[in-house]
């Protein structure tokens, strides 16, 4: 088991957890995720490592609660722990001191986004931060990120907080006024928003570095579940990955992968909050199923 | 009991061994084939001609000492048959179920030249589920001789190799990175050929008694590298297997509906997905199937398959509604005559109504306009002249392409090395397919104090085969670590 030591919610959906797990902690870098499994019915999902203290051996994970599994690992408090934490995964996230660059990050993808900002910082880059969510509520580290960023720009889609609209806007209008300092962008979100933040990027030819989390199994580069579609062949979350150059990506292909699963998630997540609000009463859906 | 003469014992026919009937069994996940009971174990033990010069001994990649087991079995002495299976086999209730017996131990029977092999492999399976019961022979561990190895991948190479160096008194720290011990026993196997239930106690079993260590969720190459390894142990044994799926080259692999055995089979076994909802992971199947390939794996991907067409559809039933249709196709570009799956495997697939196309290959799968598969365009082959394999090599018939309409698509054409485990290890020497170069011998490998053996050598085999080779590797590290170092 790999024990909670903490957890703060850091917004309606979304909580952090602070993880012992010394045997990731000690080689863990920015970019990198975990595979980790809530209980022995559980799935095996990749989760970025959103900081790390090898010192401490613990790792933290940022987590949307919006599956089942997600949600079930949000319930859960300081004393229990995860049946399974296996890693680091992927290749880390190449750090060098590029110029001026660009970090997009979108709801949960802040927290992955904070330590790759940080890297990127102390590795002398003018770094401007976008960071955005859909109102005021699921938005968290502004302060974090305006630590680690040279400029930050902070918006909700529905102008709850900061600028009203999407995190392209802004990034657009950076481009067009700044392409020739603008070296390098990085973008971390809902697969929509860097799918958006790819195709504004570009017509300015910037490369865009995007990590993706995609559905996944073993994350060992043993079952192939998480091929993403580019535009020429396939690549593996798990082994090439997780981040990838977002103008080679097929963006399409990738989305109508991320929906294959979708009537058991949905299910699941049914099954799970009816067996919460009725733990002791015989599940109907169970019968059906079973 | 008098003593049989040879001509007595001959004209017993050989056991058959109770089954699962095919139209019940398609409907469970539960063991097909039952094990012997007393009667037939002690009946078909008593065929065995006990020869001077057992040849079943050399079919065995482990050399099990089979006439002794056979012998103290049919004198009643189980506990006997325990000992004489161990000194060589520390798994036999996994290798009685999964190991190609008919080309091994079986093939060399003198019985098989005049008709039916003593059936070695069931008996082995009586004997190992005898002792997970009964736990007769605890294995003992030699007095500890202070060194340490590392083994990586806790399938049968590194099981077995484990299990063989603590015996000898070192101490052993298995390294797997999944969630739970076994490797391609857990996650490749299905359930309905090898229980999780034998697999969890014969590793428990072993590894208690000789004070192995597993650490799960360890992937090696980034957890720790081999360097690091080497710092801290006196010998690491790398057992990583061969998980890594090949997809065919053809246009529309990404459509869903497409994915690799390994993928369906590790939410079906490992993930327990046709358990879905009560286990997390779900696992998805349409009503036409084809699954392309015709070894083992495939085989288990076809049959895992039609378990859960029949399991969705008595789910349907039961709700009133009337389920279609639902097949499976095992596609295949040769003929009959090349299935590379065990006999048994091949016809228990048939036996359940397993659709065969042979001579036929896919050149390209269709996808509707929300990028899910809808069919597959395959081409008619005939058999020109053997390979390098000395297999008759297909050909395709031009012209003679066709639709098929399939919404699941199971690649099960074979797997090359799991990557992770060579990061940052350039001194470990590879061929050019990615496996280890390692002394066939003696699992050496080009890099000091490392050792290899199982698929991560030869590419997929057999269960038994990476057994062989663990076991030959533990004897070469024994060797180097009481007389090189």
């Amino acid at each position: 088991m790999y024990e909670i030591l903490e957890k703060h919610r850091l917004s309606d959906a979304i909580v952090l957890m602070v993880v012992a797990a010394p045997h990731v902690a000690r080689k863990a870098r920015a970019g990198q995720f975990v595979i980790v499994i809530a209980d022995e019915q559980g799935e095996r999902i990749p989760l970025t490592i959103a900081d790390h203290d090898p010192q401490a051996g613990t790792i933290t994970l940022v987590i949307q609660e919006i599956g089942k599994s997600t949600k079930q690992m949000g319930q859960m408090e300081p004393g229990q722990g995860f049946y399974a934490v296996a890693g680091p995964l992927g290749h880390p996230t190449e750090i060098a001191t590029y110029g001026t660059v660009i970090c997009v990050a979108g709801g949960v993808g802040i927290a992955p986004m904070y330590p790759i900002a940080r890297a990127l910082k102390e590795a002398g880059n003018y770094v401007i931060s976008i960071i955005g969510a859909r109102n005021r509520g699921l938005l968290f580290w502004e302060d974090r990120m305006r630590s680690v960023s040279d400029e930050l720009i902070v918006c909700t889609d529905d102008g709850s907080y900061g600028r009203k609209g999407v995190v392209t806007v802004p990034l657009q209008e950076l481009l067009e006024a700044r392409r020739d300092e603008i070296k390098k962008v990085w973008a971390i979100g809902p697969t929509i928003m860097m799918k958006f933040v790819s195709l504004t990027t570009k017509p300015f030819g910037v490369e865009t570095i995007v990590s993706l989390n995609t559905i996944m199994i073993d994350g060992t580069g043993m079952c192939g579940g998480c091929r993403v579609p580019m535009l020429e062949g396939a690549q593996f979350v798990c082994v090439d990955g997780p981040e990838f150059d977002g103008h080679l990506v097929d963006w399409n292909g990738l989305l109508s992968r991320m929906q294959f699963y979708r009537d058991e998630e949905l299910l699941a997540v049914e099954r799970w909050e009816h067996l919460r609000e009725t733990p002791s009463h015989e599940c109907r859906l169970e019968k059906m199923i079973a | 009991m008098a003593e049989l003469t040879n001509r007595q014992r001959m004209t017993i026919p050989r056991q058959e061994m109770p089954t699962q009937p095919p139209e019940v069994r398609i409907g469970n996940f539960d063991e097909v084939a039952l094990g012997y009971t007393w009667e037939l174990a002690l009946r078909e033990a008593e065929r065995c001609l006990q020869c001077a010069k057992p040849h079943c001994v050399e079919g065995c990649p482990v050399g099990v000492q089979i006439p002794q087991f056979i012998k103290a079995l049919r004198n009643g002495d189980l506990p006997g048959a325990v000992r004489a299976m161990k000194e060589k086999n520390n798994l036999p209730a996994i290798c009685g179920r999964v190991c190609p017996q008919e080309t091994q131990c079986e093939a060399n029977c003198v019985l098989a030249k005049k008709g039916q092999a003593v059936a070695i492999g069931r008996l082995e399976r009586f004997v190992g589920d005898f002792e997970l019961r009964e736990h007769t022979a605890a294995p003992q561990p030699a007095p500890p001789t202070g060194r340490k190895v590392a083994v990586v991948g806790s399938g049968p190479a590194g099981l077995t190799c484990a299990v063989d160096l603590a015996r000898l008194g070192h101490k052993v720290v298995i390294f797997e990175s999944l969630h739970l011990p076994g490797g391609v026993l857990i996650y490749g196997i299905p359930e309905f050929r090898l229980p999780k239930s034998i697999i969890r106690a014969e590793i428990e079993f072993a590894t208690s008694c000789l004070g192995i260590e597993i650490r799960t969720d360890h992937v090696i190459g980034n957890t720790y590298t081999l360097d690091e390894l080497l710092a801290e142990y006196d010998a690491v044994f790398l057992g990583t297997g061969a998980g890594l799926p090949a997809f065919m080259r053809i246009p529309g692999i990404n459509f869903n509906g497409v994915m690799s055995a390994n993928e369906f089979l590790t939410r079906v076994n490992l993930m327990k997905g046709y358990r879905f909802p009560e286990y997390d992971t779900p696992v998805k199947v349409g009503r036409r199937v084809a699954v392309i390939g015709a070894g083992n794996v495939a085989m288990d991907a076809a049959r895992s398959a039609l378990r859960l067409q029949v399991m969705q559809a008595a789910r349907e039933r039961a709700a009133g509604i009337t389920p279609a249709d639902h097949e499976v196709h095992i596609v295949y570009r040769r003929s009959r005559h090349e299935v590379p799956a065990r006999e048994e495997e091949f016809h228990h697939a048939e036996e359940e109504g397993v659709i065969f196309d042979f001579l036929t290959n896919p050149v390209e799968i269709l996808g509707d306009e929300k990028g899910t598969v809808r069919g597959m365009v395959c081409i008619r082959m005939e058999l020109g002249e053997p390979d390098a394999s000395g297999r008759r090599s297909p050909v395709p018939i031009p012209g003679s392409e066709f639709e098929m309409a399939v919404d699941t698509v199971i690649f099960a054409l074979g797997t090359s090395p799991n990557p992770i485990v060579f990061n940052n290890a350039p001194g470990l020497v590879r061929t050019r397919h990615g496996t280890v170069v390692a002394d066939p011998e003696t699992g050496r490998t080009q890099m000091p104090r490392v050792w290899a053996g199982g698929d991560v050598v030869t590419g997929a085999a057999t269960v038994i085969s990476a057994m062989g080779a663990g076991k030959r590797a533990a004897a070469d590290i024994h060797k180097f670590l009481t007389e090189e170092m």
